[in-house]
């Protein structure tokens, strides 16, 4: 087990050798192989003698409880071996922007290990770090405001952020207790845990650096005398109520240097050689249109019922500039009441609102995250509460040509590029449902079309029979119509078809290949196309036959 | 318990607090009924008429009791005390409580103290006063062990130094006031990039999560009630997707993900645990692995459309050949006849029947001899088909019957036999019968020397016949294997002869084993050299052509997998630079195989066309495949019972 700590504290790996059979002595059983020279590196670690010392710590520990020498036990407690792994992070990631790409599993590890129950399965040290871990960098990302993309999955809640220009991703469980597995090593995910402590914390001080922040955080002296008052005396001592504030995620961060209203530095402008006027205008406006997405809600009043998830909404909307508060007795640090008369939008999750008041919007959670991700705050009808809501879409797909693109995502795009598809697709669905109109008439009138031709051909068959035409018939030569074009296609294809004869052997399986993995996606974007196409109708029909039931 | 002043002076025997204040007796002669059975359970007497034993050691007898339920509920109505009576277990008597007595319950039951005159708020007595006294308190006089030092101190004391000496006991360690988190990247070195750095694979990020996992994904995304089946059966590692699209109408209602902590727990075993390799993944073009050859219009004249069809066999055509003016068609079938067409028209112009399948025909190459060897069962027919020109084929009489016996009979291995009458009117001049069955038979370029192979196992399998003198010779001693087919070379002379896998070469006039040539086919079917002699094609039912360049080396130069099944036989066209091959899957493939006169210059291989027409019968497409001496046509036979011509 030492060895495995080992190995996950200094990011060591097996390999796969390149003949397998040489070095599993002429087997091919599967196993894992590492490196000497990784073995080597790691016998040379100096916390392995730390590991000694711990483990000689506890034997004697163990000795004097068995003997009950109490002051002994005091004595060796004192002299708790301890050690730190803030060597091995420098050496596992020489830069600073090593340690932010592989950012990525130690949150979501310590958002996970931060919602474990107090009890059981790990220390509550480590508990508590997480947590603090985890609020100090949800402080920085609302301080640097770098939120990008946020997505409710079923697993829980993705968030990416761009920190530095790296995007991090990291998810968080959804807010319940959890169903403790029995087969998960939790000796194994502590150890990682504690590595990605070290990591995490380092990095939170760097970051708040960067934007010359207080580390540890500091809440703002200004809004912390404004928060004082409100939750009143008796709630609990201040070095507890320290993190849960910070936590609250309504308040903004001290500054080590006071901000000078800074007038967003310009960026000069530097005419890299080789980069035309339009690539300029494209980066610039990409920055312009960032810089837009970054004040979203600017302005914005929100209030979060007790329903909605507090945290995940708060930092959101935070993020992007909004003010958000919530029920005095929810949590602390809320900033205003239900009753505020500037709130514009109100966060509800229940099927209906009762005492409404005028002048904001009711909505459901979903419309901050679908606005977050089409950079644009979304038109609000469709989010009213107890309204079917719109498919939530995944802002991590990045669909290529020929890949399938869901209506709903092609709707968002034609919006973000400024046009208005609502109105065209209700004049559409009006349209259409003319168009069926139509097609009903039609219909009709082909039906007596058709009787009429019946009643032609009928009249003609009694003409011919009458006449007893011989049984000899002329019958005129059919002009065969070259299609040049298609000629020339069956040509190309043959022509193609007999060079893909003369493939190699091994060109040709993988020919095979591409050509296979090419068609099974084209097959799988028709089949979602149609499965989304007979949904369509279905749910047209019902509409229209709800329709009839009203009209009639 | 604080005994009410009151009752000072009386002894409690009993412990009940209660009666502890000793009721003046109701009755005075009994005067002290004190039960002396000390604090026990009173159940214990609960059997017993008596309830214990007074001072003098008589039983203490408990009152008699004799009113019923009634009495008893007479007396609760209408004794006034009836509250204030109470059963004194000890005697087993009723009390009447007092009024003093009703008043202390009462007071106990408030939580006060029983005695009323007791004031809890006393003002305190400072026994010990705060002021220092000059005299001590005791006169004792101070102990000497108060004056000299502790032995067993020293002893401890002492133990302690020893081990802090020897090192067992360490000083407590200072507290490390260091801050936890510092700037670690303060100062970035270069140069601790070290190479482990670069040969570090960083582990892949994890999946990012698509449309289908939304908590309200599109509706195309859900799976329906059959795909949820066949996920549920499929093993966990093969599923396309790792959870089942799920819709909920709002967040409300999305519950927690069970396997969130397994997830993790997997990341973390797969950072630990998976060996890391760079692949690097296949970006090609897939139009970038065709091969370029020249197009297939600028290598005109070939066949490319069927144009004639030969009907007449009633069963599969097995075999194909043509005369050298590219006149007359022979073919040979299953159905016991030999049929002969006319090219340009496909008029059947004669039927030979021979009472037996036709494993093979030829036609003489020699252009003045019109004679087929025609091959069924253990005998080879010289059939003289009288077609064309008269005076050529009474020539070819002529010459057959200007055969003048030797003197001397040399032992043959075959027996020449003369047609009769009735065979000599449809055709047949002479019969080689052989002793076992003949599966074929060539002409050598000259037309004098034919070769056939019987199936046998023997060294018996090639023989060499000499027409004009009515002569066969064994050229082999020894059986090489199970011979498939023999080719005379059109210029040399040299012998081709296949087994199973190989292609031997023997050189006739030296009488030796030239080359021998791999053909890397399981099963060679069919064999057929280029007009130039230099290059061998050899078909295999193994559905592969291999391409020989006689100079190059002894393996195959190109092997081609064109056909989908076994191939049955293989030609080359005199004149131009093309071969077909024909195979079970119904089809011809016609290739331009381009021989330059260059020896730096390697054969140019390039299939043509693909030629269907054929229907599949009893498994079997194409059985032979044959040029046209001088056009570039290209016939073929098939199981269907028909011959094709393809221009």
């Amino acid at each position: 087990t030492v060895t495995r700590r080992l190995c996950i504290l200094k990011g060591i790996y097996p390999h796969e050798p390149k003949h397998k059979k040489k070095v599993n002595k002429g087997s091919t059983a599967p196993r894992t192989f590492y490196l000497l020279k990784d073995i080597k590196f790691l016998l040379h670690e100096p916390i392995v003698n730390k590991f000694r010392e711990y483990k000689v710590f506890v034997r004697k520990l163990r000795k004097a409880y068995g003997k009950s020498e109490w002051s002994t036990v005091d004595r060796l407690k004192d002299n708790k071996p301890s050690y730190k792994l803030d060597h091995i992070v420098k050496e596992r990631y020489p830069t600073f922007v090593d340690a932010l790409r592989d950012l990525d599993d130690a949150l979501s590890m310590c958002f996970l290990f931060s919602t474990f129950p107090r009890t059981g399965k790990c220390h509550v040290q480590t508990i508590q770090l997480c947590r603090r871990l985890t609020v100090e960098f949800l402080n920085y990302v609302i301080a640097s405001r770098s939120l990008r993309k946020v997505f409710l999955s079923i697993k829980g809640i993705y968030y990416q952020a761009e920190v530095l220009g790296q995007p991090v991703t990291w998810i968080t469980p959804y807010t319940f207790a959890h169903d403790h597995p029995t087969d998960v090593d939790y000796r194994v995910m502590a150890t990682f845990t504690e590595f990605y402590t070290t990591l995490l914390g380092f990095v939170n001080f760097r970051l708040y650096q960067s934007l010359n922040l207080l580390y540890p955080p500091k809440i703002d002296g200004q809004t912390d005398v404004e928060l004082k008052p409100s939750e009143g005396k008796e709630y609990a001592m201040d070095s507890e109520s320290y993190l849960e504030k910070l936590s609250a995620l309504s308040a903004s961060l001290a500054r080590v240097v006071a901000p000078t209203h800074e007038d967003e530095a310009e960026m000069d402008e530097f005419p890299v050689e080789g980069e035309t006027a339009e690539q300029m205008d494209t980066r610039k406006k990409e920055e312009e249109a960032l810089e837009k997405h970054k004040k979203l809600f600017e302005g914005l009043r929100f209030f979060l019922n007790r329903e909605v998830p507090r945290e995940p909404l708060a930092f959101i909307i935070r993020c992007f500039g909004g003010q958000v508060s919530w029920d005095k007795s929810l949590c602390i640090g809320a900033t205003y009441d239900v009753s505020d008369p500037s709130i514009t939008h109100q966060i509800v999750d229940r099927p209906q609102v009762e005492r409404q008041v005028v002048g904001r919007y009711y909505l459901q959670p979903q419309w901050v995250f679908d606005s977050v991700n089409a950079k644009l705050c979304l038109p609000v009808a469709d989010y009213f509460p107890g309204v079917l809501l719109p498919p939530h879409l995944s802002p991590f797909v990045t669909e290529q040509e020929g890949d399938y693109v869901p209506p709903e995502k092609l709707k968002l795009l034609a919006m973000q590029r400024g046009e208005n598809p609502e109105e065209e697709s209700e004049e559409e669905d009006e349209e259409e449902e003319e168009e069926e109109d139509d097609n009903d008439k039609e219909e009709e009138e082909d039906e007596s079309e058709k009787e009429e031709e019946m009643k032609l051909k009928k009249m003609e068959e009694q003409k011919t029979q009458s006449k007893k035409a011989l049984p000899v018939k002329v019958t005129a030569g059919k002009l065969r119509l070259e299609d040049k074009q298609r000629l020339e296609q069956e040509q190309q294809s043959e022509e193609k078809r007999l060079a893909i004869m003369m493939m190699k052997k091994r060109e040709k399986y993988l020919y095979k290949k591409i050509m296979f993995g090419k068609k099974r996606k084209v097959r799988e974007a028709n089949k979602l196309a149609a499965k989304r196409k007979a949904h369509d109708t279905a749910l047209r029909e019902e509409r229209k036959k709800s329709k009839k039931a009203r009209r009639a | 318990l604080l005994t009410p002043p009151g009752t000072q002076g009386c002894v409690c025997l009993t412990r009940c607090p209660l009666l502890s204040p000793h009721p003046p007796l109701p009755s005075a002669p009994l005067q002290d009924i004190r039960n002396t059975v000390g604090n026990i359970p009173m159940e214990w007497y609960q059997d017993f008429p008596h309830v214990g034993y007074d001072l003098e050691g008589k039983r203490i007898y408990k009152p008699i009791r004799n009113k019923d339920e009634l009495d008893m509920f007479l007396e609760k109505m209408e004794n006034p005390d009836y509250w204030r009576t109470v059963q004194d277990k000890m005697t087993g008597a009723d009390i009447k409580l007092t009024d003093e007595q009703v008043d202390l319950v009462h007071r106990l039951q408030k939580g006060q103290f029983g005695d009323v005159h007791f004031n809890p708020y006393e003002p305190a007595v400072d026994f010990f006063t705060h002021e220092v006294m000059i005299h001590p308190v005791t006169n004792r006089p101070a102990d000497k062990r108060s004056f000299i030092p502790s032995l067993i101190e020293k002893e401890k004391v002492s133990k302690l130094v020893h081990a802090i000496k020897m090192g067992w006991i360490k000083p407590r360690k200072p507290k490390d006031d260091t801050p936890t988190y510092y700037d670690l990247w303060a100062h970035e070195d270069p140069n601790s990039i070290l190479g482990r750095h670069k040969m570090h694979v960083p582990a892949p990020k994890m999946k990012l999560p698509g449309h289908e996992e939304s908590y309200n994904p599109p509706p195309e995304y859900l799976l329906s009630e059959e795909e949820k089946l066949a996920w549920e059966q499929q093993e966990p590692a093969e599923r396309k997707l790792p959870v089942v699209p799920q819709q909920y109408r709002c967040l409300r209602a999305v519950p927690a993900y069970a396997r969130f902590i397994h997830e993790r727990f997997e990341r973390c075993l797969d950072l630990y645990l998976c060996p890391r390799q760079r692949k690097m993944r296949v970006n090609v073009d897939p139009e970038d692995l065709i091969p370029k050859l020249p197009k297939p219009r600028d290598l005109q004249p070939f066949p490319t459309t069927q144009a004639l069809v030969y009907r007449g066999h009633t069963s599969l055509v097995r075999c194909l050949s043509i005369s050298p003016s590219g006149q007359w068609l022979v073919s040979g079938s299953d159905d016991g006849t030999v049929r002969f067409w006319e090219v340009c028209t496909a008029r059947c112009m004669k039927t030979l029947t021979v009472g037996g399948v036709v494993k093979s025909v030829a036609w003489n190459p020699n252009p003045t001899v019109c004679l087929v060897a025609v091959c069924v069962e253990q005998s080879v027919l010289l059939v003289n088909p009288c077609l064309g020109d008269k005076l050529l084929y009474g020539a070819t009489d002529q010459l057959l019957e200007s055969y003048a016996a030797p003197e001397e009979e040399r032992v043959q291995p075959v027996q020449w036999v003369t047609a009769t009458v009735e065979e000599h009117s449809k055709g047949v001049r002479l019969l080689v019968q052989h002793s076992k069955a003949v599966k074929q038979v060539t002409w050598h370029g000259k037309g004098d020397y034919f070769a056939s192979v019987v199936s046998d196992n023997s060294n018996m399998q090639v023989l060499i016949h000499q027409t004009s003198k009515r002569w066969s010779q064994n050229p082999f001693r020894k059986s090489k294997g199970l011979v498939q087919c023999v080719l005379f070379h059109p210029i040399r002379p040299y012998f081709f002869v296949a087994t199973q896998r190989y292609v031997r070469v023997y050189n006739l006039l030296k009488q030796e084993l030239t080359k021998k040539l791999m053909t890397n086919c399981k099963w060679v079917s069919s064999m057929a050299i280029h007009p130039g002699g230099d290059n061998i094609i050899c078909g295999s039912y193994d559905s592969k052509l291999a391409w020989f360049d006689l100079d190059l080396s002894t393996r195959p130069y190109q092997l081609l997998r064109h056909h989908k099944r076994a191939l049955r036989s293989v030609a080359f066209h005199r004149h131009y630079p093309l071969f077909a091959s024909g195979s079970d899957d119904g089809t011809v493939i016609v290739c331009h195989g381009m021989v330059y006169n260059d020896l730096l210059q390697n054969p140019l291989l390039v299939p043509v066309k693909v030629l269907k027409g054929h229907v599949m019968t009893l498994d079997l497409g194409v059985l032979d495949v044959l040029f046209h001496p001088t056009q570039p046509w290209v016939f073929s036979s098939g199981a269907d019972g028909t011959v094709r011509l393809y221009t």
